[in-house]
């Protein structure tokens, strides 16, 4: 029995191009690195996924970017996202972005833990009411079958104290793996996102390893042309958790904290947001490394975070007040 | 009678929040709709993940009229306050409105209103909005460009009233008569035109909407599955609710996990599959040990009938024991004791110091209290030392809930077979026994010594700093700490003086009165109680075993019979302690009883006096009982034939004297004065 809404009426256009979007899977619409390395019986290579992924978000509408130039420890740092999601103006954005979170490092020794990593970054500003078909859509494309996969949005809030940041979503995950994240930004800087961005952030190494079902992050085909994730990146593993965890400098690291934090309060106070903000990144990542050292206590630890947050939410709120709107422009 | 079917469609409610959110849906929706003057036949709320539902069986198609008089002025009144009676009322002539005449008050007139019904859908287009706004999510957002909170983003709005749209809007969201099913297995969106149609599209669409029936076929199908394999579900109801939140149609799956995994501690494996992965556990009933299998649901129904679902969350299942071993490799490189150190960099809490700190008072207390359990001191010393060294593992870091049990592996692999190392690193795990009243208290005597330690230290410290529990909360457990000393001190018959171990300011009376309170909650008369906790005592055990003979005692007729007896000498006490200020306090003199009753019951009570003497010198609270008891016939006799008023004032003494004496025998036991009835 056939609803009789299919038949007509503007609300019957909706439902089926809902449906569109719901069932357009199976058949990809245009050819994609993905889908050409599964045409060919072979599994996407790293880059397959990556290249994909811009090819698709590149047709969302997205400004695809390059990964930022500083050291962070995730792609929601990227200012394109943190500071993009300030203000009242659309943006929408995809870029793969290195994460570096030193203490992590496991010499290349375990086959799920890396100190350097990638991730997908989406942000769309305001997000699409179809955000999670869209989402759907892009796992389609780099070949996950949902008729074959159980994918399940699994409640996780995000939370990013370091800028006064959260939002609510949920984890993806894909026959029990969590491969992406999902969030709708409801404050950044401890001000409100409005409009609402939502941001996508795909684990590209698991994502990877799940498609090609590799065991080892290192196994990971990265080009289809016989070169491995481990190729490229084992030895770096190896030298940076050596450096991470035995050879860094902590009087070092910590005299270059308190410089990066004058620097970063010195262009706040010259409203400068945008390099005060890369000021406060690296703020950040100069403490990630002090604390992978161990040489941060408990009590200096929740100083350090305090400091760091000061920092960060300062460039996000002046961020936010060069993008108010309006009044000034109407004044 | 017509039926209102609601759905709120979103993006995936938390699995959590489901339940809650389908009892507070139902809860408004019957508070707005009583208040808006319907008695609805009844109703009912579904939750699953997509979607709230209530139906609404026994609406009318209005409410009905609701009539008012309102009183006016006078006839006479000035013209200002008639009009002003006229505006207030609705009326255009005073015409309308009647006279009544009162004796008191004279003629005034009266406005009869008549506040028509509404029809019902014009109610519920004003009610539902205000459900949605104000809908108590324990977390909700905003999205898009909109003002609108709900728990995750809200698409659609279906309000069915008798077959037709209820129309509203709700900050743009129009309300509308169309639902989907399943996110994968549905085919798109469908019209609805009351409950029952609806329950059946959405079940042609893949969607069980009753959580009772998902979980029900959660397990049956579980158990199916294992049965098949001769293996046993091991039954997780915290997990049943979870999981059943997040497929709309669950499909049981069984997935094989790598037998060599088996070494790892089983509760390790456990919280692994559980807490991370969400399957259920499975048993081999040959070995009475876990299974190399694992149960997923999925919410999908596979083409493949589930094998690449099945293949894939092993492969993460592998990824994750991986892990865990080698937290596990890691962890036992290092013993408990080369990490003690290291707790002095944990925070217990920023009053009173590390855990590190904790640990060295625990080491003390646990020396103190060994011997009053039994324990031997040095092992108590050395197992209280161990007891928090597992926090800095890894593998507790990953999973907290495995404080304690990764400490006693860790013991175990590290300490030697020896019997006397089985001890400490049983006391490791044991020392947060009990966790809850379903659990069991530490059995051996050095885990009791380091539990009651732990315990006594983390309320002393808190009531020190002033941390105590409000009627609000709890935040640090120590009303669950103060039970945990009660049951060991309890269950072990473990005897010393609460007061010296509990020095910290009003924790002696929070432990009687947790002490007081499980009392009651087993059976014992509040009176009773208050009876027996008049006696100044800070021993647990003889503090019980006063109740309990107590309460024995009053059960049996001389007893109870008895109290009447107590009370009305202490009646009589308190009108003299009233009148004159004081009672006698001398002696009894034996030469002033001059009645055969006073005399018996003098006679009586030094008897009763000694063998109660005797009695309480080894605690035999039932003896001490029933040679008070024994006062009863004694008693009766006195109160029967005996003027305490006699016109001899010499006499009178006495006699306050000998009832005094009554009541000091029978307040070595109780405060009788306490007991209702008599």
């Amino acid at each position: 029995m056939r609803p009789r809404l299919l038949q007509a009426g503007p609300l019957a256009l909706y439902a089926q191009i809902v449906m569109t979007q719901f069932n357009a899977p199976q058949a990809a619409p245009r050819e994609t690195p993905c889908s050409r390395a599964l045409a060919a019986g072979k599994v996407p290579s790293f880059q397959d996924i990556i290249l994909t992924l811009s090819d698709y978000w590149a047709r969302q509408g997205c400004v695809i970017l390059q990964p930022y130039d500083t050291e962070v420890g995730a792609g929601t740092l990227h200012p394109a996202t943190t500071l993009r999601a300030l203000g009242p103006k659309p943006w929408r954005a995809a870029y793969v972005q290195p994460s570096r979170r030193p203490k992590d490092g496991r010499y290349g020794e375990n086959p799920n833990r890396l100190g350097h990593y990638y991730q997908y970054q989406v942000i769309l500003k305001p997000n699409p009411p179809n955000l999670q078909e869209l989402y759907l859509n892009s796992l389609y494309e780099i070949g996950i079958d949902p008729t074959l996969h159980d994918i399940r949005f699994v409640e996780d809030d995000w939370e990013n104290p370091t800028v006064g940041a959260w939002g609510l979503g949920w984890e993806i995950w894909c026959d029990g793996m969590e491969v992406s994240q999902f969030t709708y930004f409801q404050q950044v800087g401890g001000l409100d996102c409005k409009p609402v961005s939502g941001e996508l952030t795909y684990g590209l190494e698991r994502l990877a390893m799940y498609v090609q079902g590799v065991e080892s992050i290192y196994n990971i085909d990265f080009n289809g042309h016989g070169v491995s994730y481990g190729d490229v990146f084992l030895e770096n593993e190896r030298q940076q958790s050596t450096f991470n965890f035995e050879e860094s400098d902590p009087a070092m690291l910590k005299r270059w904290f308190e410089d990066a934090e004058r620097m970063c309060t010195h262009l706040r106070d010259k409203r400068l947001p945008l390099p005060a903000f890369d000021w406060a990144l690296k703020c950040s990542h100069l403490f990630n490394l002090l604390d992978a050292r161990g040489v941060v206590s408990p009590t200096e630890r929740q100083s350090f975070i305090a400091r760091v947050r000061d920092q960060a939410k300062g460039c996000a709120v002046l961020w936010a007040e060069t993008q108010a709107p309006a009044q000034e422009e109407v004044v | 009678m017509p039926q209102f079917l609601l759905e709120l469609f979103s993006e995936e409610i938390p699995a959590r929040m489901q339940k809650r959110a389908a009892e507070d849906l139902k809860k408004l929706l019957m508070d707005a709709l009583t208040k808006a003057g319907f008695l609805p036949g009844g109703m009912e709320t579904f939750s699953a993940p997509r979607r709230l539902v209530a139906v609404v069986e026994g609406l009318p198609e209005r409410t009905a009229d609701v009539r008012e008089e309102r009183k006016g002025p006078k006839v006479d009144a000035p013209a200002q306050a008639i009009e002003g009676f006229l505006r207030g009322a609705g009326l255009a002539d005073i015409a309308q409105a009647r006279v009544v005449s009162d004796p008191k008050k004279g003629d005034f007139y009266v406005a009869d209103l008549v506040k028509p019904g509404r029809a019902t859908p014009d109610a519920l287009a004003d009610i539902v909005p205000d459900i949605i706004r104000n809908f108590p999510w324990p977390k909700s957002m905003r999205w898009g460009e909109g003002t609108l909170r709900w728990v995750r983003p809200l698409h659609r709005i279906l309000a069915v009233f008798d077959g037709e749209i209820v129309p509203f809007d709700v900050d743009g969201i129009a309300s509308c008569n169309i639902s989907e099913g399943h996110r994968f297995h549905g085919t798109g969106t469908f019209e609805v035109k009351d409950f029952e149609d609806y329950e059946a599209k959405l079940a042609a669409a893949h969607v069980v909407l009753d959580r009772d029936q998902r979980k029900a076929q959660i397990k049956a199908d579980a158990q199916t599955l294992c049965h098949a394999r001769n293996l046993e579900l091991i039954d997780d109801e915290g997990l049943l609710e979870e999981v059943c939140g997040l497929v709309d149609e669950p499909h049981v799956i069984m997935g094989d996990m790598d037998p060599s995994f088996l070494d790892l501690p089983p509760e390790v494996i456990r919280l692994t599959l559980r807490v991370n992965q969400k399957y259920f556990v499975v048993r081999d009933p040959k070995t009475g040990g876990l299974a190399p299998h694992f149960i997923i649901v999925s919410n999908v129904k596979a083409t493949d009938g589930g094998k690449k679902i099945a293949l894939g969350n092993a492969r993460v299942l592998a990824a994750r024991l991986n892990d865990a071993r080698y937290f596990w490799d890691l962890d036992r490189k290092a013993s408990l004791e080369s990490r003690v150190p290291k707790l002095d960099t944990l925070v217990f809490h920023e009053k009173l110091g590390s855990v590190g700190d904790k640990v060295r008072r625990i080491v003390a207390l646990a020396g103190e209290i060994a011997p009053l359990v039994g324990a031997d001191v040095a092992s108590a010393k050395h197992a209280a030392l161990l007891a928090k060294a597992d926090l800095t593992t890894e593998m507790v870091g990953e999973f907290p809930e495995l404080q304690g049990v990764m400490g006693r592996y860790y013991q175990l692999q590290q300490g030697g077979s020896e019997a006397s190392n089985k001890i400490i690193a049983d006391a490791i795990r044991d020392h947060y026994k009990p966790v809850g009243p379903s659990d069991q208290v530490p059995s051996e005597s050095v885990a009791m010594a380091v539990a009651l330690a732990d315990k006594l230290d983390t309320l002393t410290g808190f009531f020190a700093i002033d941390e105590k529990p409000t009627g609000s909360g709890d935040p640090y457990a120590l009303r669950r700490a103060a039970l945990g000393v009660i049951r060991i001190v309890r269950e072990a018959g473990v005897r010393f003086a609460l007061a010296e171990k509990a020095k910290a300011n009003g924790l002696l009376d929070f432990i009687l009165e947790r002490l007081r309170v499980s009392l009651r909650d087993e059976g014992f008369a509040p009176d009773v109680l208050e009876a027996a906790f008049a006696i100044p005592d800070d021993d647990i055990v003889r503090i019980v075993a006063r109740v309990t003979a107590l309460a024995k005692v009053l059960k049996t007729e001389d007893g109870a019979n008895l109290v009447a007896g107590l009370k009305r000498g202490a009646n009589i006490l308190r009108a003299e302690e009233k009148k004159d200020g004081a009672v006698p306090e001398g002696t009894v003199s034996d030469a002033l009883l001059r009645e055969p009753a006073e005399q018996g019951l003098y006679q009586a009570l030094v008897a009763a006096e000694s063998q109660m003497e005797q009695a309480l010198a080894t605690e035999a609270f039932d003896t001490a009982m029933a040679a008070l008891a024994a006062l009863r016939a004694p008693v009766d006799l006195f109160f029967e034939t005996v003027l305490v008023n006699d016109a001899d004032a010499a006499i009178r003494q006495n006699r306050l004297a000998l009832l005094v004496k009554l009541r000091a025998v029978s307040e070595r036991v109780a405060d009788f004065s306490k007991l209702a009835g008599g």
